[in-house]
């Protein structure tokens, strides 16, 4: 099935999408990968706030490349989410909604998602150059110092996603080589 | 008789070849790709690999890198023995042509000075330099920018030669499989089977660099890849490991004579862009 949604949405929304889903997102998400993610945690032990508030918020595991004169970033693909889950329960149980990667989640990322009644998506890997065309505008708004790695805001306007772990914990990843 | 060469041509070869692999697909893997695209049948692989051909002229036409990892470049030279180079430090010749590439071509920078202390270098030098003495007066470069998203599920299996050809092909099929979506299917394997712990591992390296579409000269190895292509396309892992049937274009395996009580085993994972770009001075 493909839909047309507005992010940030709410858990009636993201309670509405299965797995295999093809959905087009538009409106603003978050990017943070390995690095920030650390200091986002390491602030979370100190009892720091974080940059933003991650409640009903997407974020998307990306890095981008160099944006060129006159364009608002480079290429814009997804990075590896696995390596984001050793903080991504603490950032579900803080209310973010959503997550935008590619790739396998560990058995307490996917508690989390049922807990907080998330939706995990992925994006294609490796079609940077693509979905770079659906972002309009991006901002840094933390960890400026992180390069690639800084915190971004992205307005985004039909950015394909899949549904690959939807609120009830089904994995669609799983489902595809369950036989193996 | 020697010839001489100034280390410059380097610099300069080496920052027009990052830019280039980056941008455009090799013409091996666009022909490995477009063949991909005839074969999936699933939905979802469908579409996938239809992104993923649609990415490829964007990267090309606007002149922004097919994927946003851009890789830690890894270049092989092939130095003729009676090249004599001149006008500086090789090593130093070569980051310069990384730093040139990366930094004038709007590539990421993604090299971190220590793997501990985790700094931008910010200017995605050093590279990872493989250097081998061949005859000739000429110099083969190979820029293959890796990234990481596939390097991290690559592995290294130190089998017993009991394990023999069936022992091989499981520690393959199970890389594959337990990189399922993270390495970015479709997927071409790289791999290396004998000499020592890290001669297998460049092997392995060195093997992605093989063009596309075609096999090892030795006709069990041959058999072997044919297999084992087989074998992983009907793991139905699929592109974007979504489902489907293409999930690896090809698998390149090397070898060399090795120990009499070991059979090393490297696998190196690569997504479809397999950066790879060749040139003799």
């Amino acid at each position: 099935m493909e839909q047309h949604i507005q992010v940030p949405f709410d858990k009636t929304t993201a309670a509405s999408f299965h797995i295999g889903d093809y959905v087009y997102l538009t409106g603003t998400i978050y990017a943070a990968r390995d690095a920030a993610h650390q200091r986002m945690m390491q602030a979370l032990e100190k009892g720091e706030s974080l940059p933003l508030d991650w409640k009903g918020q997407v974020v998307y595991y990306m890095g981008p490349s160099p944006a060129r004169e006159g364009r608002p970033i480079g290429s814009a693909g997804p990075t590896t989410s696995g390596r984001m889950d050793r903080y991504t329960p603490a950032l579900l149980d803080l209310g973010m909604i959503g997550m935008i990667g590619k790739g396998k989640r560990t058995p307490a990322v996917k508690e989390a998602v049922i807990r907080n009644g998330a939706v995990y998506f992925a994006a294609v890997g490796g079609a940077g150059a693509l979905l770079s065309q659906c972002i309009k505008s991006s901002e840094v708004i933390a960890y400026d110092d992180l390069g690639a790695e800084a915190i971004r805001k992205l307005e985004v306007e039909n950015f394909p996603v899949i549904v690959v772990m939807d609120a009830s914990g089904n994995d669609l990843y799983a489902e595809v080589t369950k036989n193996l | 008789m020697s010839r001489q060469m100034n280390v410059s041509l380097f610099t300069d070869a080496i920052a027009e070849m990052c830019v280039e692999a980056n941008l455009r697909l090799s013409k091996d893997m666009s022909a490995a790709m477009a063949n991909a695209i005839q074969s999936e049948q699933s939905t979802l692989g469908k579409k996938v690999l239809s992104q993923l051909e649609e990415n490829l002229k964007i990267a090309d036409t606007e002149s922004i890198p097919i994927c946003q990892d851009t890789g830690m470049a890894v270049i092989f030279l092939e130095i003729g023995q009676e090249v004599q180079l001149v006008g500086g430090d090789l090593t130093e010749a070569v980051n310069a042509g990384v730093k040139k590439g990366y930094t004038e071509g709007y590539l990421r920078k993604s090299v971190v000075a220590d793997p501990l202390l985790r700094e931008n270098t910010k200017d995605n030098t050093p590279a990872v330099i493989h250097t081998s003495i061949v005859p000739g007066d000429q110099v083969k470069i190979t820029v293959a920018p890796k990234g990481f998203g596939s390097e991290n599920m690559s592995k290294v299996f130190m089998l017993k030669p009991a394990d023999g050809a069936e022992g091989v092909k499981e520690a393959i099929l199970s890389a594959v499989k337990d990189a399922g979506p993270n390495a970015c299917p479709p997927i071409v394997i790289g791999v290396g089977i004998g000499g020592t712990f890290e001669k297998c591992a460049l092997m392995a390296k060195h093997a992605l660099t093989r063009e596309t579409g075609t096999h090892s000269p030795l006709p069990h190895i041959r058999a072997m890849e044919e297999e084992l292509l087989e074998k992983i396309n009907a793991l139905g892992i699929g592109p974007g490991g979504l489902g489907g049937k293409i999930t690896a274009l090809a698998i390149h395996i090397e070898t060399y004579p090795t120990h009499i009580a070991g059979l090393p085993v490297a696998v190196n994972l690569c997504c479809h862009v397999n950066r790879h770009c060749t040139r003799i001075i």
